[in-house]
C-alpha cells in the first residue's frame, strides 16, 4: 500500500452504498447499547446520526471502525465486512473521535508524518501528505510547534487532518464539534463540506440538532440503541407538522387578546406561555404573517418579536421521543 | 502464503520502528526532559551512597557505594513499568490507541515499539548512572565481558518489566492511575537486597526479599561486577544461582505479559 488514492472497490451490487448496517446489536453487561440498528449511507453523502448522550452513537461508530465487535447483525463499510474483513476496512476509513487523538508532545507535522508512516506510506509520500494537510487545514504556521500549545480548534483541525491521511472512502466523525467555539465550529463544518464535495462519504454523530440540520443529507435519529426515525431534515420536520407563528407581546395584559387574534387568523388554537409573554400557533397558509402583524397593530397590541418558524429538529426530537435532545 | 507472512513481519517491524521514532522525537521536541532524566540518577547515587553509606555495614566488608550501585541499577530497571505504563495509558486515554487500532498497522507494533524505545532510553539512563557510579568509586572488577553480561541482564529484566507496564497501561486506561500504580513498584524494588543486606531482616521479610526477582538481579550484578555483598553459601535458592534465576524470571514475565498485552490491545 503505497498510494494515497482509495483502492479499487469490490464490484458489489451495493456499489452506491458506502455504509450498510443491518440489525447490529451490542450489549455491555446489563446495558443494551445497540438494540438492532439499521442504516444505509449513499456514497458521497453526509449522514448525521443524531441522538442524546448514551443513545449508542459512539458504540455504533466503534463497531463500524472495527474497534468493537458487534454481538449480532452485520455491517459493511465500502463493501467490506467490518468483522470478517476488518483489515480491508481499516485501509478505507478515517476516524476522528470525541477528543483529539494526537501525540501532545510531538509537533503537528510529526503527528501527521507518523500516521502517514503507519498507513505504510513511504517517508517521502508521508512528508508530502503532511504538508498538504497542514496547508489545507490552515496549520502551516503552527506545524512545528508541539500540539500541547495548540488551541482547541487547532487540535480539532489537526485531528481531522490526521483522519484524512489516506484520503479515506468513508470518514467517521464522532461529535466533531463538541466543545468548540462557534468560529472553530464553522471552520470544521466548512472542511467537512469540502471533503464531501471531493467524494468522501461522511458519517457524523452529533447531539446538536443544528449541526445535523446544517450538514447532513440524511439523518438517522437514534435513541436507546435504536433508529427511531430516518430521512432528510425536511422529511423529519414534516413529521411534526407545518410551520408555526411565534409572537412575543410587549405587555402581559395583551396576551389573551393576542392569542384570540392569532387563533382566529390561523384557524387553529393558539398556545400561550405567560412567563415569556409568548403566543404561538401552527399554520399552513403562507403569507399569513403580514396579515397577523396588521391585525395585531389594528388591535393596538405592541409586539416585541414575531416570526414564522419552521419546525426545528428539536421539535422533531421532542415529538419522536417525548424528551428533548439535550 | 509465506510471502504474505514475510510481508506482515516486515510491516510489524516497520510499524514498531515508527513507534520507536515517535518516542525518540519526544526527546527531540523537549530536550530539557533528558537533562531532568540524567539528574535523577546523580541525585540517587549521592543520596543513597552517602546517606545510607554512612550507616550500613556491608557483610564481608567493602565499600557501601560499590555494594549500592547494582541495587540502584536494578531499581531504575524496575522503573520501566511506570514509564511504559504511563505512556500506554496516556495513549488509551486520549484516544490515540483507538486511532492506531482503526488503522491498518500491525497489531503488535505499538507494544513492541513502546517496549523497544524503553530499551534505548533505559540504556542511556544506565550509562548515565554508571558514569556517576564511577565517580563515587564503583568499579567493575571482573573485566569487560562480565561487565557487559551484567548490563545485559539489567536490560533484559527491564525489557520484561516494561511489558508488564504495557499490560498495566492498557488495563487502567488512565495516565494518572498508571503513574500512581507504577510508583508502587518503588517499594517492591526495595523489598530486596537493593540497599541493605537481607540477613538482618525478620524471617518472613527475608523470605519475600530473597525470592523477589529484583534480589536475583542485584545479586547477579554484584557477582558479575565483582562488587561486595555476595550472598552467603546458605542463601535462598534463587540467590545461590542469581544469573540463572534472573534469566528464568525474565522469560516467565515475558511469556505471561507479551501474549496478555497483545490480546488486550485488540480489545482495549
Amino acid at each position: 500500500m503505497t498510494e494515497i488514492q482509495a483502492l479499487a472497490r469490490p464490484t458489489s451490487a451495493r456499489r452506491d452504498t458506502a455504509v450498510l448496517v443491518e440489525g447490529i446489536t451490542k450489549r455491555f453487561g446489563k446495558t443494551q447499547a445497540l438494540a438492532g440498528v439499521d442504516l444505509a449511507i449513499s456514497r458521497g453523502t453526509i449522514c448525521g446520526v443524531l441522538g442524546p448522550n448514551g443513545a449508542g452513537k459512539t458504540t455504533a461508530v466503534r463497531i463500524l471502525t472495527t474497534l468493537l465487535r458487534p454481538d449480532g447483525g452485520r455491517a459493511e463499510v465500502d463493501g467490506y465486512d467490518v468483522v470478517a474483513e476488518a483489515e480491508q476496512v481499516r485501509f478505507r476509513i478515517g476516524l476522528a473521535g470525541q477528543n483529539a487523538a494526537l501525540d501532545e508532545k510531538l509537533t503537528g507535522r510529526d503527528n501527521l508524518r507518523m500516521f502517514g508512516r503507519l498507513y505504510h506510506l513511504s517517508y517521502r509520500t508521508a512528508a508530502q501528505r503532511a504538508d498538504e494537510l497542514l496547508a489545507r487545514f490552515d496549520l502551516i504556521e503552527a506545524a512545528d510547534r508541539v500540539v500541547q500549545t495548540y488551541s482547541g480548534g487547532m487540535r480539532r483541525r489537526l485531528d481531522l487532518a490526521a483522519s484524512l491521511v489516506i484520503a479515506p472512502a468513508v470518514l467517521f466523525l464522532d461529535e466533531p464539534t463538541t466543545g468548540l467555539d462557534p468560529r472553530s465550529r464553522n471552520a470544521v463544518w466548512a472542511s467537512i463540506r469540502d471533503l464531501v464535495a471531493d467524494g468522501t462519504t461522511v458519517l457524523l454523530t452529533t447531539q446538536y440538532l443544528d449541526e445535523a440540520d446544517q450538514l447532513a443529507d440524511h439523518i438517522a435519529v437514534i435513541d436507546t440503541g435504536r433508529v427511531i426515525a430516518a430521512g432528510t431534515a425536511a422529511e423529519l420536520k414534516s413529521q411534526v407538522g407545518g410551520d408555526r407563528i411565534d409572537l412575543v407581546a410587549r405587555y402581559a395584559a395583551d396576551l389573551s387578546l393576542a392569542a384570540e387574534t392569532l387563533s382566529r387568523l390561523t384557524g387553529s388554537p393558539a398556545r400561550s406561555r405567560a412567563e415569556i409573554r409568548q403566543v404561538s400557533a401552527p399554520t399552513t397558509q403562507s403569507g399569513l404573517l403580514t396579515t397577523v402583524v396588521r391585525e395585531l397593530d389594528r388591535a393596538g397590541i405592541e409586539i416585541e418579536d414575531i416570526a414564522l418558524r419552521r419546525p426545528t429538529l428539536d421539535d422533531v426530537f421532542l415529538h419522536l421521543t417525548g424528551h428533548t435532545a439535550a | 502464503m509465506t510471502a504474505i507472512a514475510l510481508d506482515r513481519f516486515r510491516w510489524t517491524l516497520a510499524d514498531g520502528v515508527t513507534v520507536v521514532i515517535r518516542n525518540l522525537n519526544h526527546i527531540r521536541r523537549a530536550p530539557s526532559q533528558l537533562i531532568a532524566d540524567l539528574i535523577v540518577p546523580i541525585v540517587m547515587v549521592l543520596l543513597f551512597g552517602y546517606v545510607f553509606g554512612s550507616a550500613i555495614r556491608v557483610p564481608g566488608g567493602g565499600n557501601y557505594r560499590e555494594f549500592l550501585m547494582p541495587g540502584l541499577f536494578a531499581m531504575t530497571a524496575v522503573s520501566s513499568v511506570a514509564v511504559t505504563g504511563q505512556l500506554v495509558a496516556g495513549d488509551v486515554q486520549r484516544g490515540v490507541m483507538d486511532r492506531f487500532r482503526s488503522m491498518p498497522m500491525a497489531r503488535s507494533a505499538v507494544a513492541f515499539g513502546q517496549t523497544g524505545v524503553d530499551i534505548i532510553t533505559g540504556t542511556m539512563g544506565l550509562i548515565g548512572m554508571a558514569l556517576c557510579g564511577l565517580v563515587v568509586g564503583w568499579r567493575i572488577h571482573t573485566g569487560l565481558w562480565h561487565g557487559l553480561a551484567g548490563f545485559g541482564l539489567l536490560l533484559l529484566l527491564r525489557y520484561a518489566i516494561s511489558w508488564l507496564g504495557v499490560y498495566m497501561g492498557l488495563s487502567v486506561k488512565n495516565e494518572e492511575t498508571a503513574d500512581k500504580l507504577g510508583m508502587l513498584f518503588l517499594p517492591v524494588s526495595m523489598l530486596a537486597n537493593t540497599f541493605v543486606p537481607t540477613s538482618g531482616m525478620p524471617a518472613w521479610l527475608r523470605f519475600v526479599s530473597n525470592w523477589n526477582p529484583i534480589s536475583s538481579l542485584v545479586a547477579a550484578c554484584r557477582s558479575l561486577f565483582g562488587n561486595p555483598g555476595a550472598p552467603a553459601a546458605n542463601a535462598a535458592l534463587p540467590l545461590q544461582h542469581p544469573v540463572i534465576s534472573t534469566l528464568i524470571w525474565s522469560v516467565v514475565i515475558l511469556a505471561v505479559f507479551v501474549p496478555l498485552s497483545v490480546r488486550k490491545y485488540y480489545t482495549a
